[in-house]
This record gives structure tokens, sequence and C-alpha cells, in this order.
């Protein structure tokens, strides 16, 4: 079954950092990909944008790899009172 | 030309913490933290709530109307410095000295407050009009501007604009202008007025802001907390000072900068340590002479432990006899008067011999492992000091100091 969140993660991080989808797989560590904190911070940004969200300080500063990024994405939509299933737009 | 000593003759400070030196000396001794909850601006869509914002202030009490009306909040806390930096030196602004006296400001957001409230007004309310003071306002320069004016000061009067190491590169500046023999005299420092909605957005955004307070080089830190205020100097050549029977409250003794030519957020430890180590040249210094630093200690994970790397790169094994404090924990960073309010806590703790303490500390950070003066201030003994500032943008500007 497809996971559409994680699809989105990876759309969203090779759009942001303008880098082929191909190359951002569910394993990437940020630093692989050549995400710096700055860019970290950017990446959240687009995230929150795209699934109406806020993601705490300390949650968006301890993500480092994709994997980490989708389980707490996950974590925060199951918890948000508006729909898990994606953006309202 | 011949190098001039500069003495430091007069100070001016308005800050979280006090509207004059009288109260604020006491309270960066007592380890008192002036962080609380913002007041000045509506928080409730805001992730962070706390500042450390002037209180007891009133504009009106400093300006008439017709004055208030040029003046942002940050030109009148320049103002407000300048004017008492002046009378606590004494000295005669004759016109002779006044065209041979500089006037150095730093600043890294200019008229913010002034600035914001247009531009909302245009965006927001639709407004077709602004008011015709609005660029006199916001310039970066208004604060040094209105300084020059209001004191008849026509020797180089400048501002400059290099984020939280502004006042910092300003105080270097005169201090090289008055040891150069370029001037007789000079007021420097800096001032900020950041409470505006828009860049407290921006701050938010930027995830660097502490939900709490400010706890430098704790291991629990979680971020900066915001400030405001300015501070100035009037910086002399010494013999004119001595001449005159000033009382010299210390000297500048060096300054040294750096670029990290590396990230536009992320600090190094190599730029702070050149910096450091440009001070300490300019001022023919080793390092084993220097008793205090006052950190540039943001309380972000990033800059506490790459400063204390620094220190410990340009100090060596004396690194662990220095007594190295953040006053930030208690004035809150006011960004480009940063520098200038630290320089006033540095004079004044190498006059009195008593180091300000890191406020606000709970839990010793191995990435830390320096002499933080932990939350009670001490007495010491050191004849010369550094004031650290590191800059988003990778510009670091460091001041040495000495005991008078």
């Amino acid at each position: 079954m497809p996971d559409e969140i994680a699809d989105k993660v990876l759309s969203l991080i090779a759009s942001t950092k303008r880098l082929p989808r191909e190359r951002v797989t569910l394993n990437s560590t940020f630093e692989e990909l050549g995400l710096d904190s700055l860019d970290a911070i950017n990446l959240m940004f687009e995230v929150e944008s795209e699934f109406d969200i806020t993601v705490p300080d300390e949650v968006a500063n301890s993500i480092h790899s994709v994997p980490e990024m989708i389980e707490k994405l996950k974590t925060l939509l199951a918890k948000a009172p508006s729909s898990s299933q994606g953006p309202p737009e | 030309m011949q190098r001039q000593r500069v003495a430091i003759t007069g100070m001016g400070v308005i800050c979280a913490l006090g509207t004059n030196l009288a109260e604020t000396w006491p309270a960066l001794l007592q380890g008192k933290s002036a962080i609380g909850p913002i007041q000045s601006v509506d928080v409730s869509k805001l992730r962070f709530q706390n500042g450390a914002e002037v209180r007891g202030y009133d504009p009106a009490q400093h300006f008439d109307g017709n004055r208030l009306d040029l003046l942002d909040r940050f030109s009148q806390f320049a103002l407000v410095a300048a004017r008492q930096a002046l009378a606590d030196s004494g000295l005669k602004l004759v016109p002779e000295l006044a065209g041979k006296t500089a006037v150095v400001t730093g600043s890294c957001l200019g008229g913010q407050i002034c600035q914001d409230a247009a531009y909302w007004s245009v965006y927001g309310e639709r407004a077709n009009r602004l008011h015709p003071l609005t660029i006199p306002r916001i310039m970066a320069n208004a604060g040094a501007s209105h300084i020059s004016m209001e004191l008849g000061i026509s020797g180089p009067v400048f501002t400059v604009s290099t984020a939280c190491s502004s006042a910092n590169h300003a105080i270097g500046q005169a201090f090289w202008l008055v040891r150069n023999g370029q001037v007789q005299a000079a007021i420097t420092g800096g001032s900020e007025a950041p409470f505006a909605f828009g860049l407290l957005k921006a701050w938010e955004a930027m995830r660097v802001v502490s939900p709490d307070t400010c706890r430098p080089f704790s291991k629990d830190r979680r971020g900066l907390i915001l400030g405001e205020g300015a501070a100035m100097l009037v910086l002399e050549a010494m013999d004119r000072a001595v001449a005159r029977g000033a009382r010299v409250y210390g000297e500048i003794v060096g300054f040294g900068m750096s670029s990290d030519a590396g990230h536009i957020t992320a600090p190094t430890f190599q730029g702070p340590a050149n910096a450091m180590a440009a001070a300490l040249a300019d001022a023919q210094l080793a390092p084993e002479q220097v008793g205090y630093i006052n950190a540039h200690g943001t309380g972000t994970a990033g800059n506490d432990a790459a400063e204390t790397r620094a220190i410990r790169r340009v100090f060596g094994s004396h690194a662990n006899k220095l007594a190295v404090s953040s006053t930030k924990a208690m004035h809150g960073h006011a960004l480009g008067a940063a520098g200038a309010l630290e320089a006033v806590a540095t004079v004044m703790a190498l006059g009195e011999q008593m180091v300000p303490p890191t406020a606000n500390f709970t839990t010793p950070d191995p990435e830390c492992d320096l002499d933080v003066v932990p939350n009670q201030a001490r007495a010491y003994q050191a004849e010369f000091a550094l004031s650290n500032s590191f800059a988003f943008g990778g510009l670091n500007a460091v001041v040495a100091f000495g005991k008078s």
C-alpha cells in the first residue's frame, strides 16, 4: 500500500533542496542529502504548509533524517485536530 | 601618527535591567534576570512569550512631542544612553572639540517598530499614504545622527550594521579613530528595539528563540531571548582625559575582527578564535594576561559549544583559569546593542574586580566546560578582559579592555 505521507515528504525534500526525486530515499539522512541546519528549518516550513500543522521547535530541531521526519510527522498528524490524510487545500 | 591610549570616561545604559548605570550594574552583580512575559506586543500568535524589555521608561520624560515625532524607540534609547554617557564623562563639547569627536553606533535593525507599523498600515489596513517621517525614523543611522545633532558633534558619524556584532564593530572603529589620532573623543555603542510583531514572527521561524528563558552554557539551554536597549561609551585620548582630571573607568586596548567565510547562520569555532586572537594581537597581550571574557553566550545549542571550543583554541590551558560569563541571561540578546551592553558589563567588571555571573544556569554541559561563573557574581583579580560578539553571517568582533 503506498504511503502518501512518506511520498509527499520525499517530494518536498526534493523540491525544497532542488534535488532529483530519486536521490531522496526513505532511509536518507539530511547529511547525505546535503541538508544543513538552515535547510532543515526551511524544509520544516514547507512541511508545515503542506500538512497544515505546527511543528514545535524542539521536535523540528531533533529531526536529522527522512525516517525521523516521517515518524515525527505521523505522530503530529495523529494528534492534530484536522484530518491526517493530507492538506486541506 | 602617534598612537594614543584610549580611555573610557563615561558610560550610559538603558536595558531591561535598568534605565541607567546605577540601576544596571548592581542588577548584573545580583544575577537578576530581567527576562519576562513580553508586554509591548500581543504574543498570542507567537510560539515564544518571553523577552527582556525595558521597563519604567516613559519617552515623554526624555523628549518633547515634536522631538518624539522623529524618533523610533531604538533612536530614543541611543539618545538616552548617549546623554547619560556624556554627562557621566563631564566632557564639554566646545566647538573645537565637537569637530574632532566621532559618533559610531551599531544597530542591526534600525527603526523596526516604526517600519513594522508603517508596512502594516499599507498592507494590512490598505492605507494609501505613509507618514512623511517614516524614512528618517527607520534608517539605521537615525540614532547616530540624532546624537550628532543634539550634541553638536560634527566629526565622523556613522552606523555599523553587522547583525549581533554591530555594537562591537562600532566600538572597535571608534577605538581605532581615537587611538590613531583621527579624533580626540568618540561616543560609541549600540541601540536596538526589536519588539515588533513582524520581526518576532521572523525570529520564531528561525527556531532559535527559547520558549522559557536564556540559559547560556547550561546543558538544558533552549535558545536565545531577545532584549532591547542601548549603551554608549565616551572614549577619549588618555592624555586629554588625564589632563582634564576625568574619571577613567578603564581603557580599550585592542580590537579584532574576522569572518567565518562559512555558513550564513551556523557558527564555526575558527572564525571566533581568529577574532579573539586578532584582538589580543592588536592589544599586544599574551593570552595569560586575560582574566575575564564576557562571552557572546547566546544560549543556543550551536553558539555556546562553538564559542567554548574557540576560547580553548585561543587560550590553551589558560582557558581553565578564565572566568567566562554571558550576561545575556540577564539583559537578553539585544542584537545590535548586545556588544554595547556587554562592554559596560566588562568595563565595570574590571573596574570593580567583580565578575557578573551567567544567570539561569542549572546543569554543566561537557561541550561548554569552562568556568562560566554560574549564578553568583565573584570577586577576582584581572587586568584585562575580552568582550565577544559573533553575528549571523559569520562576522566576529572582539574588543579587549584594560583596567584603569
